[in-house]
């Protein structure tokens, strides 16, 4: 393309970058800003001379993390739930999509799966309802209340499934001609041609697993059995109403204002860290899996 | 008979997943009937008093239930405009930029609040917006008075709104730069010979072919009406803002969870469920309408 290059228009060019490269910067500063936090010396940044870089640089913040017995079990926990539920909502996305990805003539029930799978998916039982349900059966302070609520990602089956319907079917013709059944079929040829579009399904299921505080904070009664997030949120966000209802606005205040600032920051750091890492395969396959969701016939 | 043993594998399939659905979703819907009752914890469902309606016309009296569904209303509509407004200009902007390496930096950086989860950026943001947190700082420097952002009931709104941008508006880009590669740069070029100007080009080129989309993520987020961020909101309100912070769903688990009222939490539940399913539902009827769009 010509690209006028009078004055103006590069001015408005140059403007443009600027306010690119400062909102991009902004929206990161707050991460930044906790990650020197936490490797800086605790007085300094009470003091507030904390801004780019860490001040008084020390690791004391991660040692109290290392002696913190609580810490690693919560954040085992948090890895247990993500494999485990990970593993879980893969196998089900997988067995649930294929079969949905057949034409109606080769599979004559599969609307009414897809009308209940929408009607799931539109309709939630809601807060009080579900708690009540898990509760019965007995999962509290278990992985399993973690992991098996959760563990048909509806969202995740029609992704894989829009994306298994177009697979070339002359394969899978092929294949039943040489007298390969369903499962055959399914686990050799359409979980291997599909990797990328697994591997979408599966960051998301590992980030949500990962992320989640809820599920933990309702179903486990003891913070030995938090998984990660929980336990940071009990401990550095704090805003559990049980215990906030019976303060008042100036113990509130109080409470807002005395807090261990490197030591939460580097809890936070920590808790990112997985993500971090995740993250050069997270932009990859997101962004993929979003082109993939909009694939249809 | 190979294609009836076909069939019945389908079936097989299908089924964990079913049963694990019919158990954690079809259960709990069916469970919604503790809103007619006077649920007393630790008896059987079936023997509870029932009440009736009692608990919606209860719900309908309290003053709190109003305020809860206006803050919810206020704070999720204030979402949904910067929701799109704060991407769609930033994709704008981004699309101006040819140099392509700036272009992908910016875009690699700005994606990464979305995947934190609110715990985190819930305790980053207690951070920089405590009375001695970076922002009050600033503040200081310009002579101006420190404010106690997450106890003042003047700013616990904007700060909800504006985090939530700050958390997602990298992230819906996505969709905005998406629509603009798919622009017909032929019609740009027509546009040059003609000698249209910058502004020319993006009002009469570049908007027209992007509205579909903005159309489309427009009637989707309306079914989030009632969705303030559960997530967010309980992760920074405190009873000091619960005038102008409190939503439906931190109030239900306050008043289901914490209080153990389970009647009245499942009924004000209850109603916001179906009044989202009616809403997803017309949003959804209006996008395949309008933009073609549909989920199967």
């Amino acid at each position: 393309m010509v690209r006028s290059q009078t004055l103006p228009s590069r001015m408005v060019d140059l403007l443009i970058v600027l306010v690119l490269t400062v909102s991009s910067l902004a929206c990161l500063y707050p991460i930044w800003y906790t990650i020197m936090l936490s490797f800086s010396d605790q007085a300094a940044a009470n003091a507030g001379r904390v801004w780019l870089w860490p001040v008084g640089f020390n690791l004391g913040s991660y040692q109290i993390i290392l002696e913190d017995a609580q810490f690693f079990k919560s954040f085992g926990i948090s890895l247990e739930r993500v494999l485990l539920g990970g593993a879980i909502q893969f196998i089900l996305t997988v067995m649930m999509a294929y079969p949905l990805s057949k034409e109606k003539d080769q599979f004559p029930g599969k609307m009414y799966y897809v009308w209940f799978l929408i009607f799931c998916m539109l309709f939630s039982g809601g807060l009080i309802p579900t708690y009540l349900t898990v509760t019965n059966l007995g999962l509290q302070n278990s992985i399993w209340a973690l992991v098996l609520p959760g563990a048909v990602p509806i969202f995740n089956v029609i992704l894989l499934m829009n994306f298994f319907r177009n697979l070339p079917k002359e394969l899978s013709e092929a294949a039943v001609v040489d007298g390969a059944g369903p499962w055959y079929v399914m686990l050799r040829m359409y979980v291997p041609l599909s990797l990328p579009a697994l591997a979408t399904v599966t960051l998301f299921s590992v980030v949500g697993h990962w992320n989640s505080f809820f599920d933990g904070l309702i179903y486990m009664s003891k913070p030995e059995y938090y998984p990660l997030q929980t336990y940071i949120q009990q401990l550095v966000v704090r805003t559990d109403p049980q215990f906030m209802q019976n303060l008042t606005s100036e113990e509130l205040i109080q409470m807002m204002k005395v807090s261990n600032k490197t030591l939460n920051s580097a809890k936070l750091v920590v808790a990112m860290i997985p993500l971090i890492l995740l993250y050069p395969f997270l932009q990859r396959f997101f962004i993929h899996g979003l082109v993939l969701g909009s694939v249809k016939e | 008979m190979r294609h009836r043993s076909d069939i019945l594998n389908y079936h097989l399939m299908l089924l964990p997943g079913v049963i694990l659905l019919i158990i954690f979703s079809i259960v709990p819907i069916l469970g919604n009937v503790i809103a007619f009752q006077r649920f007393v914890p630790g008896k059987d469902i079936l023997k509870q008093q029932w009440v009736g309606l009692d608990n919606f016309i209860f719900m309908l009296q309290i003053p709190d239930s109003k305020q809860v569904f206006w803050n919810t209303i206020a704070i999720a509509s204030m979402k949904m405009v910067l929701g799109i407004l704060v991407p769609l200009v930033f994709s704008l902007l981004l699309h101006e930029v040819r140099v392509g390496w700036f272009k992908q930096t910016v875009q690699s950086l700005v994606y990464l609040p979305h995947f934190m989860s609110w715990v985190i950026l819930s305790g980053i943001l207690v951070m920089i917006l405590s009375l001695d947190g970076i922002v009050n700082q600033i503040l200081i420097l310009f002579g101006l008075d420190p404010i106690m952002f997450l106890a003042s009931n003047k700013w616990f709104r904007h700060i909800i709104v504006w985090s939530d941008v700050w958390k997602e508006f990298g992230f819906s880009t996505i969709v905005y730069l998406a629509a603009l590669t798919g622009v017909n740069p032929a019609l740009y070029e027509a546009a040059e010979m003609d000698g249209a100007s910058r502004w020319g080009k993006l009002v009469h080129i570049t908007l027209p072919g992007i509205v579909p989309t903005i159309v489309l993520m427009l009637t989707l987020s309306m079914g989030n009406i009632l969705n303030a961020g559960f997530e967010q909101i309980i992760n920074l309100y405190n009873p000091i803002v619960y005038e102008t912070g409190d939503v439906i769903d931190t109030y239900v688990y306050r008043i289901g969870l914490v209080q153990m009222q389970y009647g009245l939490a499942t009924a004000v539940g209850l109603l916001k469920s179906v009044v989202a399913l009616i809403l997803i539902a017309a949003s959804y009827r209006l996008a395949y309408r309008y933009a073609n769009y549909r989920i199967f």
